[in-house]
Formats: structure tokens, sequence, C-alpha cells
């Protein structure tokens, strides 16, 4: 195993070509294209029904597209052996809109059950350091470590499943909508935890969210899944150049200029501070 | 060939210093994290110019090395820099086992938990029969309170869908005892005795306890798990914000459908048990097949199939409600949901059983022997 198979150095890791997804007559993609770029967040968005999660179940490998190709970190994967994809699903980490916690093992257990899974080799003592270093880092309390998720408050929750999600050091990190259900003090936190674990750990992001907020918060691009396809990817400035009716409604509702307002202040006092 | 992250130790001017190569990742990392873990030598400074790339769980190796031995690190590239700094912040000495009292501490207080969760079961299982007898009683003043539609839907997959395993189990248990007591018989000349002891062992004990036992398997069962579910996912919470009783809406229909069910099973059980008696005795004993079924109601005292039809509804609310008891305690998780089933048919069969034996003797007491 070369160092190439550890770290990836394009610039596109995850790349869709044509990806067409069908459940019985329904189809969901048709023809889809998207490319991900390497250190980004890319917001997924779209109406209910689109089928973002979908979309991020055919890339982690959860629903088999009935056509196309999706490359992650150069690798078709939907054609390769189910060996060569295994070198791929350790470099992914992927948090589930409940967090998917396993309940009957702690938050420190939780995040041992991936290494112990691929790096069955490691010792005990090292597991436990990074379990306890993994759960500081994702913002929990030092003691979080030795509860039970049913011991956990949602927004808890969602933080030990980002702590399991990474626990491999990813370099891709898949979120299904990670602030839903969080209040909005809980959700801002979230997104600057994200923000900047995103930056300190050279994270490809790809999040499916509703929240305006998030979108303008820490998003370096937003892909719009509508009509079966993505119909614009880009910075909401271009995306608001876009004339899709779809597009138009979603950035210029009334929440969509409250969220961009409170950026606007944001960045205004971030650079009031910085003068 | 998997790539490990290596040392060497190098010594200048009295210091000594690490210098660490390959990739400090989690998949590399095993070989060294032993190898520094174990070591005790004194060194200064920690050269990780040319180890490429670097996670998280590498940097946290190399910062462990470096608190423990005061050593300075060297070399370390921007991202090396960037993830040194936030494993540092992070660093935790919490405990990551839950907190688990002291073996002499433990045990008591298990024992001690046990005992008084016995109790309070009790006490709720008589509270769960008398909420059952209450929400019966309000349908009986009220009858259009009852749930007609889930009635029979429940009354569909106690009894009919149960038809075929219960038949199918009956026969060969009929087959078994008359096959088995004819060679016990055989041997006092007595094996024309067969139809009788087929007939009331079938009507009397059999039939309806093996029918019990099965019913707790598949409905019991199902009655704990779906009502387990559905408090997980909060839907009986929201039925009573709604206004509709739980009781009234889940379990009444569930118990009814046992209680009426369980007598027409336990009796379509004894008739097919005497049928493979019957088909036995034309097989083996030279008894032709209907002379089998004529001597059945000579032999066996209208008494017997009374004593099983009287037990059957008392085995179907036990059955019904230990699955709709478990299925209303289940809290917290999956793991729950599981435990209460396994818990319901355990509860359901001992209970069936060791009513049984009560039954014998009660019945053959007052002279129905």
């Amino acid at each position: 195993m070369s160092v190439e198979d550890l770290h990836y150095e394009g610039e596109y890791p995850i790349v869709i070509k044509g990806l067409t997804n069908a459940f019985g007559d329904f189809v969901v993609h048709e023809d889809l294209f998207l490319n991900v770029r390497r250190g980004e967040i890319l917001g997924v968005v779209g109406g209910s029904g689109t089928g973002k999660s979908v979309l991020m179940r055919s890339i982690i490998g959860l629903q088999i597209p009935a056509e196309g190709e999706i490359e992650v970190f150069g690798k078709d994967i939907t054609a390769a052996e189910p060996d060569e994809v295994i070198g791929v699903r350790n470099r992914w980490g992927v948090l589930f809109q409940g967090g998917a916690l396993f309940s009957t093992l702690t938050v420190a257990e939780n995040v041992q059950v991936p290494l112990k899974q691929f790096y069955p080799e490691l010792e005990q003592g090292l597991l436990d350091e990074i379990a306890r270093y993994k759960v500081v880092m994702t913002g929990l309390p030092e003691d979080a470590a030795s509860k039970y998720p049913s011991e956990l408050s949602g927004g808890m929750k969602k933080r030990a499943g980002l702590a399991r999600a990474l626990s491999l050091d990813p370099e891709l990190l898949f979120l299904d909508e990670p602030t839903a259900g969080l209040d909005p003090i809980g959700a801002a936190k979230f997104d600057e935890l994200l923000r900047e674990l995103t930056d300190t750990l050279g994270l490809t992001v790809f999040l499916i969210t509703h929240d305006l907020d998030t979108l303008y918060a820490i998003c370096d691009r937003v892909a719009v899944l509508a009509d079966k396809k993505v119909i614009a990817t880009g910075t909401i400035p271009e995306l608001l150049e876009s004339d899709h009716p779809w597009i138009q409604e979603y950035f210029n509702g009334p929440r969509a200029r409250a969220a961009q307002s409170a950026k606007t202040k944001a960045d205004m006092q971030k650079a009031d501070g910085g003068s | 060939m998997r790539e490990w992250a290596e040392y060497s130790l190098q010594e200048e001017g009295g210091c000594t210093t690490l210098v660490v190569t390959g990739p400090l990742l989690v998949a590399t990392i095993d070989h060294l994290d032993s190898a520094l873990r174990d070591m005790d030598d004194p060194v200064q400074f920690i050269d990780i110019s040319d180890a490429y790339p670097i996670d998280t769980v590498g940097a946290w190796v190399i910062h462990r090395f470096a608190e423990k031995h005061s050593a300075e690190i060297l070399g370390a590239s921007e991202q090396a820099d960037v993830l040194l700094e936030a494993v540092q912040e992070s660093a935790s000495t919490a405990n990551v086992k839950p907190h688990v009292d002291w073996f002499c501490l433990r045990v008591p207080e298990q024992v001690g938990e046990a005992v008084f969760e016995f109790g309070r079961g009790i006490c709720r299982v008589i509270g769960f029969m008398g909420a059952i007898i209450t929400a019966f009683l309000g349908t009986l003043r009220h009858p259009r309170r009852l749930r007609v539609r889930a009635l029979v839907r429940q009354m569909e997959l106690v009894g009919v869908t149960s038809l075929p395993i219960i038949g199918l189990m009956s026969f060969l248990i009929g087959i078994v005892i008359a096959q088995q007591g004819a060679v016990q018989l055989e041997q006092f000349g007595a094996e024309t005795l067969t139809v009788n002891l087929v007939g009331r062992i079938t009507l009397r004990e059999l039939g309806v306890l093996m029918t019990a036992i099965m019913v707790a398997g598949r409905s019991g069962s199902a009655f704990a798990a779906q009502i387990g579910t559905m408090k997980l996912t909060e839907e009986i919470d929201a039925m009573r914000t709604i206004g509709v009783s739980p009781m009234e809406a889940l379990v009444l229909p569930r118990i009814l459908a046992a209680v009426i069910m369980m007598p027409l099973l336990g009796f379509f059980s004894s008739c097919i048990a005497i049928i493979g008696g019957a088909v036995i005795g034309d097989v083996m004993l030279g008894i032709p097949f209907f002379t089998f079924l004529s001597r059945i109601q000579e032999v066996v005292p209208i008494w017997d199939l009374y004593v099983g039809l009287v037990k059957a509804p008392v085995f179907g609310l036990i059955v019904a409600l230990s699955g709709c008891y478990q299925g209303m305690q289940v809290a917290g998780n999956a793991e729950d949901v599981g435990l209460r089933t396994t818990r319901a048919v355990v509860q359901a069969i001992f209970m069936v059983i060791v009513l049984d034996a009560f039954f014998a003797v009660f019945f053959t007491e007052i002279g129905w022997g």
C-alpha cells in the first residue's frame, strides 16, 4: 500500500458522472453530474424527495446506482470489487441524521468501533487515548466518553456521532442534516465546530442540509438538486444569478434573507475585530 | 505490503534526536506507537520533517511522546503544526470506562435491586391487569368504544393465520402419542386403549397446552415487539395526547382476541391430534379410521372437553397479558425491545405450565377426573 492509497492529492475526491438512481418506476436521479473539490465544504440542498440522501447513500455504497459512475479518490467504486472498496471505505466518515450511535456501547466504544474494525493491530491504550481526544475535539465534555448515548442530549449525540465519523481520520466526511433538530445556538456552535475541524484536519465535506444559516456560514459551494439533476453548483452569490424558480424561491425567501443578513453582520464584526 | 511509520535515534553533541519517517497515519502508526510507548531513554528532540502525510492519530502519538520526554518537536510542516496544536488542546485524562462499583458492593446492590424490582413488577402486573379490567368494563358500558376492526384484525392474526402451523404440530403430536402409546400398551395386550389415551390426553391437556405455547411464541412475542416499538417511537405518547387510550386501542383488542381465539384453537388442535392418532391406529394397529373416531365418543367423557375449554381462555389471557405488559414496559433502546419480547414469551409459557398443573389437580379433586 503506497502513500497515494492513504492520502489523496488530486483535485476532486468525488466525481459523479451520469448517475441514475431508480426505485422501480420512480426515477430519483437521471444523468446526474457532480464534482466535489478537495478541502471544500459542499452544501447539498434541494426540496424534500429530491434524493439528497439517496445521492449520499450511492456515494458511500449503500445504494447501488442503476447507471453511471462514481469515483471516490480516483477509484470507480461502482465497478470495483469489494476488496478494492475497503481501501476507500476507511477514508471516509459518515454522520447519519439521527447520529446512529450504537446504543449498547459508550461514546468511547462507539468511537473505537471503526478503529478496531479496520486496524485490529492497535493497542487498547492507544485506542483509549484516541477516543479521549476525539471526544474533546468534537466539543464534548471530557467525561462524556464513558457515557451511553441514552444519557446524552440531542446536540451531544450529534457531536458523539461526529466523533465516531472522524475516528479514522477520514479525508472525506459525509453529513446528513447535522444541525436538524438542534436549537439555533447549538446549531451555530456545531457549524463553527465543522468549519474549524474542516480547516484543521483538511477535510472535504459533503453536507446535506436544510439549514440556511449553515449554508451561509460555512459552505464554500452549494449544489442544488432539482428535476432529478444537480441544476447548479457554485457559491451562493453565483447561485443567486441563476433564474431557476426553485433557486430563486429558496435563496430569496424571508428565511434566506434573515440568514444572509446574519452572515453579513458576523462578517462585519469579524472585520471590525481584525482592524 | 503496507508502509509503516519508522523511527531512528541519532546522538549528536550529547543530545538524542528521534527521527520519525514515513506516513504518520492511523493506518501505519501501530509499530511506532508500541515502540515509543516502551522507550524510556531521554530524548531531547523529535524530528518529523520526513514524516508525511500526518493525521491526528500520528500527531497524538508524537505529542504524547514529546510531553513524556519534554522533547522539542522539529521540522513540523504547517499541516503538522496545526494538528499538533489541535490534539494538544484536546488532550484529556477522563475515564473512558463507565464507573463500576467494587465487586462486594455491586453484588448485594444488584441482589437487592432484583428483589425490589420483583416486588414492583408484581405490583405493576396487578396494576396493568386492573387497567385492562377497567378498560374492558368501560367498553361494556360504551360498546361503541370497542375497536371492532382492530379486534377482528387481531383475531385473524392470532387465530386464522396460526391454523396451519398449529394443525401440523397437533397432527404430529397425535401421531407420536398414538404410536408410542401403542408400543407400550402392546406389552399388556391393551393396544385398543390407545384410543382412550389419544382422546383423553389431547382433549384434556395437550391440545390446549401446546396451542398456548405456540400462541405465546407466535403472538405473545409479536404483541411485545409491536407495542414496544410503538413505545420507542413515541406513538403511544402521541395516542395519549390525542385522547386515544392505548389500553383500549392496542391492549384490549389483543387480549380479547387471544381470549376468544384460544378455545377455538385448542379445540381445533385436539381434533387434529385425534385425527393424527386415528391415522396411526389405521396403519399400525388395524383399527379402521372411522371406528377409531367413533370409539373416541364412547371412551372420552364429555368433561374432558370442558376441562380443556375452560383452561383455554385463561391461557390466552396470560399469553396476551404478558406480551402487552412487557411491550408497555419497553423504555430506552432497541435492545430493550428484544429483551422484553424474550421475557414476554418465557413468562407466558412458564405461567401457562404452572397454571396447567394447578388446573390438573383442581379438576381431579372436583371429580372431573
